[in-house]
């Protein structure tokens, strides 16, 4: 077995004659046109819905939402007069204006005072939930990779969670983590669990994790069930203990699987905003980034364009940062594609 | 972080534990533990849903009953869910049923030929192309909510259909274009290249040969893009901008009331089952190509 493994293996790379490569290479005329017809429409309609809204909102970004006497005429200029980087002092460096034309440290009760303990927040759940959704779900996908007869069980199971929408899952638990509720019968606790810092926090986190962590399950479980069960055995053979065939054969080949599942969930918990919103009002210090331009939208189109503006750089230079750290390819299909 | 911390130390040496169970001995040990950690996971996936289940079957006098079973059974919650003085909750389930269809189908006839595209055909910028499209869908959503909610207010569009429908291409669009190129990606296209063969054009390839293969694929992309939209929160919360008349259901199921200080939590969970029934129905029927949908763009490395 173990000298007739690698032989045929390089009988078979030797015999592959790469046709599909070769086909793929192969740029017929008209079809750089027809792609571009296709492509056109997606283009258009996200450039419209995604592209024009995020310049719009940078330029807004150095607009004034007050109303200011206009130190030449004398008269009021209306909102959305040009005011430079007023926005991102007022969130990056907490100045708000005071009275006289001057600028003040912000005072506590003031959105612009709560910026920081946003990134604080989000950032601490979007660690703490990517860490143990990523454990957890490796978990269930070793075992569902292992259990022959309860596969399907544990996949429906496990899709349930996942199908129920955020909004029902944060009423779901907000009455779970009731002071009343039944987390505490069962524990025989009396936390008022949404109504202090962190019980609050774990609650979300708890809620977080049990309704996300069946997505990377059933990502990882797809990497694993490519695994050929030759390696394993070959390892075996080789004398590798279980833990040595976990770190050594399971996490590399499950990586690119493991990555995309990672990246996908940071960027979707840095823009968390539904399951704190409705589970604890973002109250406790549970405000994340997009709770907070939520709550300045209203007070202030101008000053939330330069909030939701400071939170696409930042969340676009983790994804970045993420992509480069894994050196994952997330696109996955073109150029390698087709296999 | 330090309950982090513990935790994920505490879950790592789990994981060593079961591995170190053998796998393949029937009725061992280690046969056992992983059919107790099997379990496990089934309860805890399946435990909040079922505590769901049974609060809102139960008079709400008992909300706080910690019965584990059904006890006090009552029809009422459900009766109330649907009770417009106070919600207009069946409104929004029409609503999200709207919403997603619209958006289900925008997406869907807009996304498929891009995705044919991405996966079939080779053109300059392509990268640029994907990088863009994937690009859009990682966008947080409160980017594109502030000038959207301004810009809406200028059109008087707050609180009306088309408000919330247009927003929701910028995820549901990326979405059927990624899922879908991964899915072409893998599909017989010798096939197609047969069909070229005998004097098809590409256009007339896609329709009579892959467009029937597709179906599959259309069918199962179509059921995750209008999950997304069933479940959008952000984007419809505000800009419903307090209209109940047109909104979906998760923001109906949020603003869920009985009057001032009332926490009406068995009426709510009445609404939440109505709500994730059907999903769980279809996600159930269709688990199998659900799972290959979602996992379809990220098993390729």
């Amino acid at each position: 077995m173990t000298i007739a493994g690698p032989a045929a293996e390089n009988v078979d790379v030797a015999a592959r004659p790469e046709p599909p490569a070769a086909k793929r290479n192969k740029i017929k005329t008209g079809e750089g046109r027809l792609a571009l017809m296709l492509v056109a429409p997606t283009i258009a309609l996200l450039g419209l819905i995604v592209g024009y809204p995020i310049v719009k909102a940078i330029y807004n970004s150095f607009l004034s939402d007050s109303q200011k006497i206009d130190p030449v005429t004398g008269q009021f200029k209306p909102p959305g007069a040009w005011t430079g980087l007023t926005n991102y002092k007022h969130w990056l460096l907490q100045q708000c204006p005071s009275g006289a034309g001057k600028v003040v440290s912000c005072p506590t009760g003031n959105l612009g005072a709560e910026f920081w303990r946003s990134i604080e927040v989000t950032v601490g759940f979007t660690v703490v939930t990517v860490v143990l959704e990523t454990v957890i779900g490796m978990i269930f996908a070793l075992m569902m990779n292992r259990a022959f007869k309860g596969r399907a069980l544990v996949r429906a199971a496990i899709l349930i969670p996942w199908a129920i929408p955020t909004a029902v899952t944060a009423k779901l638990w907000s009455v779970v983590f009731d002071p009343q509720g039944i987390l505490n019968k069962l524990l025989g606790t009396h936390y008022a669990w949404t109504s202090s810092t962190w019980p609050a926090r774990s609650a979300i986190v708890i809620a977080d994790v049990w309704k996300t962590t069946p997505f990377i399950a059933l990502l990882i479980l797809a990497g694993l069930q490519g695994i050929s069960a030759d390696i394993y055995e070959s390892a075996k053979v080789d004398g590798a203990n279980a833990w040595q065939r976990f770190v050594k054969i399971t996490l590399p080949l499950v990586k690119p699987a493991l990555a995309v599942a990672v990246i996908f969930r940071t960027l979707d918990v840095l823009r968390m905003y539904d399951l704190p919103w409705i589970l604890t009002g973002g109250a406790n210090g549970t405000t994340t980034v997009s709770i907070l331009v939520v709550k300045q939208l209203h007070s202030g189109v101008y000053s939330a364009s330069a909030l939701s503006t400071i939170a696409f750089i930042f969340i676009f230079a983790i994804a970045l940062g993420m992509v480069r750290l894994f050196n994952a390819n997330i696109v996955g299909t073109p150029g390698k594609g087709g296999k | 972080m330090t309950a982090m911390a513990h935790t994920s130390t505490a879950s790592s040496a789990a994981t060593l534990s079961e591995l170190d169970a053998r796998p393949r001995r029937r009725f061992s040990a280690g046969n056992l533990a992983t059919l107790a950690v099997i379990a496990l996971i089934i309860i805890w996936c399946l435990a909040p849903f079922y505590w769901m289940l049974v609060l809102a079957f139960r008079n709400k006098a008992y909300t706080f009953d910690t019965t584990p079973w059904f006890t006090h059974v009552s029809f009422d919650n459900f009766r109330y869910a649907f009770n417009t003085t106070d919600n207009k909750f069946g409104r929004s389930l029409f609503n999200s049923v709207l919403i997603g269809s619209v958006v289900t189908f925008l997406a869907m006839t807009i996304g498929v030929f891009a995705g044919y595209a991405m996966a079939r055909l080779s053109f300059r910028g392509k990268g640029a192309v994907l990088a863009a499209i994937l690009g859009a869908s990682m966008f947080p959503g409160v980017a594109i909510l502030t000038p959207l909610f301004q810009l809406f207010a200028d059109f008087g569009w707050l609180g009306t259909y088309q408000s919330l429908i247009l927003p929701q291409i910028s995820f549901s669009l990326p979405l059927a274009v990624y899922t879908l190129t991964s899915f072409f990606s893998d599909m017989p296209w010798e096939l197609e290249q047969a069909a070229r063969v005998d004097g098809a054009t590409p256009g007339q390839a896609f329709r009579l040969v892959i467009f029937p293969l597709a179906a599959p694929a259309l069918f199962t992309t179509a059921i995750l893009v209008f999950l997304a939209s069933w479940n959008e929160y952000l984007l419809s919360s505000v800009l419903s901008n307090g209209n109940a008349k047109v909104a979906p259901s998760t923001v109906a199921l949020a603003n869920f009331t009985a009057g001032p200080h009332v926490v009406p939590y068995t009426q709510t969970m009445a609404a939440g089952i109505v709500v994730t029934v059907p999903l769980v129905i279809v996600v159930l029927l269709f688990q199998r190509r659900i799972v290959s949908g979602l996992t379809a763009g990220g098993v390729k490395g």
